[in-house]
């Protein structure tokens, strides 16, 4: 008798935790209203996983926004009075509100904390905010982080002493493993001196839908979709052209020689007329 | 009517909050608005002229501010009614932190600034402790791990408040605390009472006497190396 109130109760409680982990199927974007109180000018934009999406625009045309709207899931309850539908339906507020539930994790451009707390507190608390009891993913964020930047991070350090890159590259590593979540949302990562390439090839080909806010070429052309921005609202939404894939590709060789000009310039060595490094006279 | 007392530190975005309120509601209700702050206040001067609502203030002055509170609030939500009145907003400077300004009646808000620490949720005591409500401001200013980890230490000393992250700014993502205003009971003027246990408080230096050291006073006293008389002192 005990046993079978046992069974009963452990299923109960299966399908309880299955309920509060979403399978994620689609994303949907509905119209809001520009600046001027003028309707966007498309249907929807529907999103499914494994899709990487870019947001270009010029500063100010409401790219953060757009993003934004996506993370608080906005239910016509935004500045730009958008919609955003989980599964082609509004999401339960269980999904909203509460963070362990909710299948998204974004990246903001913040590249400081205020909390007091050293990075593995801030790395414990809110892994208990996802509901993640395992330790080993603490350790794990740390070393993920530590493949994004150049300046050591440990865990004994505190937050608020971060450098704008430390924080940045603590934040996209906590994204992945802590937020865990099928949507990931990245507001210009290329403005934190982190290694942006190590970035797209951990985080492309995952089978989340990825979306880019972003100024850099090398990530505009590489992803499967571009939404372009102004005064607030979309403009434009793009499909990535065949071409683009080639280009995309011979960008990422100028990208790499710019970095390596970077650090060499960095190193106090200089640069000749044809691009070459060289040992100052 | 029904009763919001909304409560926070200094610059946790209390005004901005009651006037994104007061803007939704403004078209379907008549609004009162009571504001008790210790030395200056100019949020009723603000709130009428922008929306043409019914406003008072009160300064506390050399009384605690929670406990001018307890005093003017019973005239206060006649007054509002006398107004007619059909949502009445308090909004209380959160002072010392020992005590919180909520009623057993209506809806008791705490509103917190995403850049307001980590330890603040716990310093807080009783206000977000006995609160229905914790209102999340300022969440344009930091990244959304950050804000998990603040909203987890609300949850983890209160764990059945209802979290609600908003730029009150912009007012973004209000819907629920609206959906929940509409839903609260109205109130009862007879048999409003505090949620909290104010504080034992008949002394000396309540009276007015100035002198430092206990030794020049009477009543509760507290040595710094502990109580006097045990049985009395529950400070800690």
């Amino acid at each position: 008798m005990r046993g079978q109130c046992f069974k009963v109760l452990h299923t109960l409680y299966k399908i309880f935790l299955e309920e509060l982990i979403l399978v994620l199927r689609s994303l949907t974007i509905l119209p809001g209203f520009d600046r001027n109180g003028q309707r966007e000018n498309f249907k929807e934009i529907l999103l499914l996983p494994g899709e990487t999406v870019s947001i270009v625009g010029p500063t100010g045309s409401g790219k953060t926004a757009l993003i934004t709207d996506i993370e608080l899931l906005a239910q016509g309850d935004t500045a730009t009075r958008r919609w955003v539908l989980v599964n082609n339906e509004p999401p339960d507020d269980v999904i909203r509100y509460n963070p362990a539930a909710k299948p998204i994790a974004m990246i903001t451009q913040n590249t400081k904390c205020f909390a007091d707390v050293s990075v593995g507190e801030f790395l414990a608390i809110h892994a208990r905010a996802r509901g993640i009891t395992e330790k080993k993913v603490l350790e794990e964020t740390v070393r993920l982080a530590n493949q994004f930047t150049g300046e050591k991070i440990h865990d004994g350090l505190k937050v608020t002493v971060l450098s704008g890159g430390q924080t940045r590259s603590l934040l996209i590593a906590d994204a992945i493993l802590i937020g865990a979540a099928p949507i990931i949302l990245l507001d210009e990562i290329e403005n934190a001196g982190i290694f942006k390439q190590e970035v797209m090839e951990i985080i492309q080909g995952s089978g989340k839908i990825i979306i880019f806010v972003t100024h850099d070429p090398v990530i505009a052309l590489h992803t499967r979709k571009r939404i372009i921005m102004e005064n607030g609202a979309v403009k434009k939404i793009l499909q990535q052209e065949e071409g683009e894939v080639l280009a995309a590709q011979s960008l990422i060789e100028l990208d790499k020689k710019i970095s390596e000009i970077r650090e060499a310039l960095r190193a106090g060595r200089v640069i000749t007329g044809k691009l070459a490094i060289a040992d100052p006279a | 009517m029904k009763l919001l007392v909304i409560a926070g530190p200094p610059s946790a975005g209390k005004t901005a909050l009651v006037k994104q309120i007061v803007r939704h509601f403004v078209s379907e209700a008549k609004i009162a608005f009571l504001k008790i702050d210790v030395v200056k206040a100019y949020e009723d001067i603000e709130l009428a002229n922008e929306f043409g609502i019914l406003t008072r203030k009160v300064y506390s002055g050399d009384l605690c501010p929670d406990h001018a509170g307890v005093m003017v609030l019973g005239d206060a939500v006649a007054w509002a009614k006398a107004g007619g009145a059909d949502l009445f907003i308090v909004e209380s400077a959160g002072l010392c932190l020992r005590c919180s300004p909520y009623l057993n009646q209506g809806l008791g808000i705490v509103v917190l600034s995403s850049i307001s620490g980590i330890h603040t949720p716990e310093k807080m005591g009783a206000m977000v402790s006995l609160a229905d409500i914790a209102v999340v401001t300022k969440i344009d200013l930091v990244s959304q791990a950050e804000r998990e980890v603040l909203v987890q230490k609300i949850r983890e000393v209160h764990p059945s408040v209802v979290l609600i992250e908003t730029n009150a700014l912009q007012g973004s993502s209000l819907q629920r605390l609206y959906q929940l205003i509409r839903l609260s009971d109205e109130v009862e003027e007879e048999g409003l009472l505090l949620k909290g246990n104010p504080p034992l408080g008949t002394c000396t230096i309540c009276v007015g006497k100035k002198e430092v050291g206990w030794k020049n006073h009477f009543g509760i006293l507290q040595r710094l190396d502990g109580p006097l008389a045990e049985c009395l002192y529950r400070g800690e």
